[in-house]
């Protein structure tokens, strides 16, 4: 049911149209590791965006630290050295809780003051837990409970939805 | 001594005392969540998150610039409260005990304690004691170990040389008085590296030194050969109770580190000092400044590894 070349175009779509409405000016992408970066290497060259794409890693930013500690996998950020003043496009793959794009966005105002911020997501789906939405997305589903949504990537892209059986 | 002190019932990072005991998988895992935190110097605000509301204390028991200041820099990064104090100057010399000094800070919920003591095991013994929540991490004890020290030096390696499985390393000077050779062998073997060398003279070398897992000689010409990592030790004087050495003079004539000598390492050698350095008596300030010394990145990297170090040993400390 979901095709991730429709999810990609109406993305794609979307943030064309955001672009021009909110006036973003030399736009600067950055993925949210892992599955965000393989959406925004994507969508970084349909929009044929000239400055290279900016990888975030929210490892040190979660707000779940004291729960589930450093995850040893972390690995550096990369944003370029100027974010004053830019026009960002923030791109996520699934966004659900709120809480991901929550860290993110404290990390990227640490290395500077954007102009505007703009977020593009694959998948919107229920669940949210903070007063925080997308701008852009390829699709918003509902889920059942129990279900959820897996990306594996990065070539091919691909999208499924796994049903967890949970011992009663 | 033992290590399982430092291992919580997951088997994460729960006291940092010793690199003895610890598996490489930990030690690769600190190294990995270090690289992270290098990158961190390209941010406006130098300052994560991680361990906003804590509060450690440096107790430092024993002079120290680099090592505090690092260990107080890395907390700040990671958003800590930290409060650094020189017990020399303190209780203790009012005639406070250890365990009263410890229980006294315990009162004033502290999270963590980062402990540097001239006798060895100060540490262990403060991480036994203290109430079950606080992390412990040693800063180096008497002759025992100096386990951030080496670790930062491992990262170093790791940065310019990639891999050590296919590595010489050569470790010249007072290993004797060292705890940070007792560390940085320890560090070296637990990762992989295949011949790791001690050059100095017998005087000051530890007695079956060959047990640590080194292999020996007492001549620095033949022991720098086909040598990738040169780290050079500290002559500790202050730590020399007879008449170890003839002179100074003596000592950099026969282990002093030249430009002439580094020349029979290998040409990529790397030559690392955990400072303070004494220039003219192990090394020539030519290879301290030169373009093979790494001395001041093992500085900057030092604040990397504690942030790892720390931030590791801090998890899931809440709901313990």
């Amino acid at each position: 049911m979901l095709v991730i070349a429709d999810l990609l175009n109406q993305l794609e779509a979307e943030l064309k149209k955001t672009i021009i409405e909110r006036h973003l000016v030399n736009p600067l992408m950055i993925g949210v590791r892992t599955g965000g970066v393989w959406v925004a290497e994507q969508i970084h060259q349909r929009l044929q965006i000239t400055d290279p794409l900016g990888l975030l890693d929210i490892t040190f930013y979660r707000d779940d630290f004291s729960q589930i500690g450093v995850n040893p996998n972390v690995r550096p950020s990369q944003l370029p050295a100027q974010v004053d003043g830019r026009d960002i496009i923030l791109i996520d793959d699934v966004f659900y809780t709120g809480r991901t794009i929550r860290a993110a966005l404290n990390e990227i105002f640490d290395y500077g003051r954007p102009n505007q911020v703009v977020l593009g997501v694959l998948i919107e789906r229920d669940g949210r837990q903070i007063p925080l939405n997308p701008d852009c997305v390829g699709a918003s589903i509902t889920l059942n409970k129990g279900q959820r949504i897996k990306l594996t990537g990065p070539t091919p892209l691909a999208i499924e939805i796994q049903t967890l059986t949970v011992a009663a | 001594m033992n290590d399982n002190l430092q291992l919580n019932s997951e088997g994460k990072l729960k006291h940092f005392l010793s690199i003895e005991g610890l598996p490489k998988e930990l030690l690769t895992e600190i190294l990995d969540v270090a690289e992270s935190f290098v990158s961190m110097t390209d941010q406006q605000i130098k300052k994560v998150p991680l361990l906003r509301g804590k509060t450690i204390v440096n107790l430092f028991f024993e002079n120290s610039t680099r090592t505090r200041t690092t260990f107080e820099l890395a907390a700040k990064r990671l958003s800590a409260d930290v409060l650094s104090m020189s017990i020399a100057t303190s209780s203790t010399s009012k005639g406070e005990s250890l365990l009263d000094t410890i229980r006294n800070l315990e009162a004033m919920f502290v999270d963590m304690f980062v402990v540097r003591h001239a006798i060895s095991g100060a540490a262990h013994f403060i991480a036994q004691q203290t109430a079950p929540h606080i992390s412990v991490i040693n800063a180096g004890d008497g002759q025992h170990a100096h386990p951030t020290q080496a670790m930062l030096d491992m990262f170093t390696i790791r940065q310019i040389k990639k891999d050590f499985s296919n590595l010489r390393v050569a470790i010249i000077g007072d290993i004797l008085h060292s705890r940070v050779a007792r560390s940085q062998i320890q560090a070296l073997n637990t990762l992989g590296v295949p011949e790791v060398r001690v050059i100095a003279p017998k005087t000051l070398l530890p007695a079956h030194v060959e047990s640590l897992g080194v292999s020996v000689s007492h001549d620095l010409n033949a022991g720098l050969k086909d040598v990738d990592v040169v780290i050079m030790l500290r002559l500790q004087k202050e730590r020399m109770t007879s008449a170890l050495l003839p002179s100074e003079s003596e000592y950099f004539k026969c282990f002093g580190l030249t430009e002439e000598k580094l020349k029979i390492a290998k040409p990529d050698a790397i030559v690392m000092h955990p400072g303070p350095i004494n220039r003219g008596v192990e090394i020539e300030s030519k290879v301290a400044d030169g373009p093979q010394s790494v001395i001041l990145k093992q500085v900057s990297n030092g604040i990397a590894i504690r942030m790892a170090i720390m931030a590791m040993a801090m998890q899931k400390q809440g709901i313990m």
